[in-house]
């Protein structure tokens, strides 16, 4: 185990990829010299030189639609789009383009690529720069969507996606990339499609992922102190989802709150809220929540942003309301 | 450049056996044996032909909805292409993608692409894995003059001249978006000149002539293999057909349309061989009547293949 931020666990994760691969390159904006915008690349040029870590032009369809036919003709490649928000500059190499060659060609090609974008609000960075729109991906199938909350599942999140033969996102979160952690060393996988426990309890169950998971722990320390033992599920990956894990929780707590920072409308809550009615009903003793921001654009002023975030308080009373 | 014999008359049975599988789908799509949609490549016979006779079999290409020239001029199998035509098992894509998706990786076919101006990013992609591999094969991005005006045409061509990628983009103008004519979809007359943009060679030649199409190609694939960087080819043809079966194409002008079937690439070439003494009437005859013989083959293979099972329709969703 080593200490490391969640930002230098996706590096070493990369890292460790490329140093086993050499058919791992790293492509996208400002990722070189300068370290990528958000600091997660710095280091890797030097390491790796020009050929394996590229800078393009601010061009994100031809950074992930050139990643598609890389990978289709051999490599894998890692291709970084600044923010997830741009995604919509990018979507029909993902969504026509990657996520559908393998089954259009009746399964004689193998896409394995991974993008990699940082999603979330949290730093007044506004409607454009703040988004968490992870359900557009899991709407695609395809796509594997994997979206780590610690810096232990960065990294080996990321050295599971880079080996996978399919394209994966890889959203990390703005808010956690300078959060520590312990982080075991060298080739560290964890398999996409299996949750893990992030807090054994008994009385109800929370369902979260990414920058919420944080915020769901402190929350149940919390509510431990009044009296409410919470279970923390983190899927770590949404597409594969563990199903069994969660309606194996649900079935131990009876309840059900799912907290996540996108939108309430066709979120992924949605999605688990469905599952655990169509497959888990008789567990509930009472009606399954959700906990998230409202169906509007992220607000740019602190107290407005504030106020459409989920937090702390927020999901203390969420949870507090099944009692 | 001199072509020999041999060059001549494959290019004339590439020709022929792209014409004859068009035509062939011509009637069985209106006999309803082709579900879907089905977009022909004739009279654009020349450009495939002439540019993928320039290509090894470990170089890739990149083609589009109209893609049917492409594939076979890149070797495709006749039988298992009719076949994905039919929907059967035996297609390439086992009837999962149909026309517009036909693909054989294999041979360097990064599919057909139902999308307009999908296939540039791709063949940059496969073209950028060359060089990364340095293992001197090139790609190809067929598109069309319509696919000229969407972002991923200057997206890759931008990409690929920084990153000097070994990729030829070659720009099927066939006079046609659609139902818009080019002059109303974009302010130039020569494509190529767009090249200018990207500090790459442009050029820009007549579709229907074989043999300036494979001039044009050899060129600017050699200076792709070379390290030099991409190359915009321009080929000006023209789309006998609607936009798909289907489209009757009341948009074209009867004389127009009159005027560009007359300059069939086929018997340009015909009468290029026979002037050169290089074939008879009766032997290009027999070429033709063998490439549709191979049509009639393929036909029936496919019409005897079987339909997928329906249980098929949940695999190849994910690599394991």
């Amino acid at each position: 185990m080593k200490q490391m931020t969640y930002a230098e666990a996706i590096r070493d994760g990369m890292r460790v990829e490329m140093q086993r691969d050499p058919n791992v390159y790293l492509a996208g904006e400002d990722v070189a010299q300068f370290g990528g915008c958000f600091g997660v690349t710095a280091g890797l040029y030097d390491e790796f030189g020009p050929k394996r870590v590229m800078n393009t032009p601010i061009s994100e369809a031809v950074i992930v639609g050139h990643a598609v036919g890389a990978a289709a003709a051999g490599l894998r490649p890692i291709a970084e789009i600044m923010f997830v928000d741009f995604m919509g500059c990018c979507m029909d190499e993902l969504f026509n383009q990657a996520a559908k060659m393998r089954y259009m060609f009746g399964g004689k090609a193998r896409v394995p690529m991974v993008v990699r974008t940082p999603c979330g609000a949290g730093m007044g960075a506004a409607a454009q720069h703040s988004q968490c729109i992870e359900s557009w991906f899991t709407h695609i199938p395809g796509v594997k969507t994997v979206m780590p909350g610690t810096p232990a599942d960065a990294k080996g999140l990321m050295i599971a996606a880079i080996r996978d033969d399919n394209p994966v996102m890889y959203i990390e979160h703005k808010q956690l990339l300078p959060v520590p952690g312990d982080v075991p060393e060298g080739e560290y996988a964890v398999p996409l499609g299996k949750a893990d426990i992030k807090r054994v309890g008994s009385d109800i169950t929370i369902v979260t992922w990414s920058w919420m998971l944080q915020k769901c722990l402190a929350a149940a320390e919390e509510l431990a102190k009044r009296g409410i033992n919470v279970e923390i599920v983190d899927p770590r990956t949404l597409v594969p989802l563990d199903k069994d894990a969660i309606l194996k929780s649900v079935g131990k707590t009876g309840k059900l709150l799912i907290v996540h920072e996108e939108v309430k409308t066709s979120g992924f809550g949605g999605e688990i809220a469905a599952l655990v009615a169509e497959e888990g009903f008789d567990y509930l003793d009472a009606p399954i929540a959700r906990l998230t921001p409202p169906d509007t654009p992220i607000p740019f002023s602190p107290i407005l942003e504030g106020a459409y975030l989920p937090s702390e308080e927020k999901i203390i009373k969420a949870v507090e309301a099944f009692f | 450049m001199d072509l020999n014999k041999e060059q001549l008359l494959a290019f004339y049975k590439n020709m022929v056996t792209i014409r004859a599988f068009e035509s062939k789908a011509v009637e069985l799509f209106a006999a309803g044996q082709i579900p879907g949609f089905v977009h022909l490549y004739l009279g654009e016979e020349a450009i495939a032909t002439g540019v993928c006779a320039c290509l090894e079999k470990t170089d890739y290409i990149a083609s589009t909805h109209r893609g049917h020239g492409h594939l076979i001029s890149k070797g495709g199998n006749l039988n298992f292409m009719m076949a994905e035509l039919f929907g059967r098992t035996t297609g390439y894509c086992k009837g999962k993608g149909g026309s517009m998706h036909i693909a054989d990786v294999d041979l360097g076919i990064l599919g057909a692409n139902g999308i307009v101006g999908a296939g540039m990013p791709i063949a940059t992609g496969a073209a950028f894995a060359c060089k990364y591999k340095e293992n001197g094969a090139v790609a190809v991005a067929f598109f069309g003059d319509g696919a000229s005006d969407r972002a991923t045409f200057h997206e890759s061509l931008n990409l690929a001249s920084i990153w000097k990628l070994p990729v030829v983009f070659v720009c099927e103008n066939n006079g046609w978006a659609i139902s818009n004519a080019q002059k109303d979809h974009q302010n130039v007359t020569d494509i190529s000149d767009r090249a200018t943009a990207y500090g790459i060679p442009g050029v820009s030649v007549d579709g229907n002539d074989v043999i300036a199409v494979f001039e044009a190609a050899d060129a600017a694939i050699e200076r792709a293999r070379r390290g030099d960087g991409p190359t915009l080819v321009e080929c000006k043809s023209w789309r006998w057909r609607g936009h798909f079966e289907g489209d009757p194409g009341a948009y074209k002008d009867p004389k127009d349309q009159e005027e560009w079937l007359a300059k069939d690439p086929i018997p340009r070439l015909e009468k290029n061989l026979l002037k050169l003494k290089y074939a008879t009437k009766a032997e290009l005859d027999k070429i033709t009547a063998a490439a549709q013989e191979e049509i009639e083959a393929a036909i029936k293979f496919a019409g005897e293949s079987p339909q997928p099972d329906p249980q098929e329709v949940l695999t190849d969703v994910y690599a394991d």
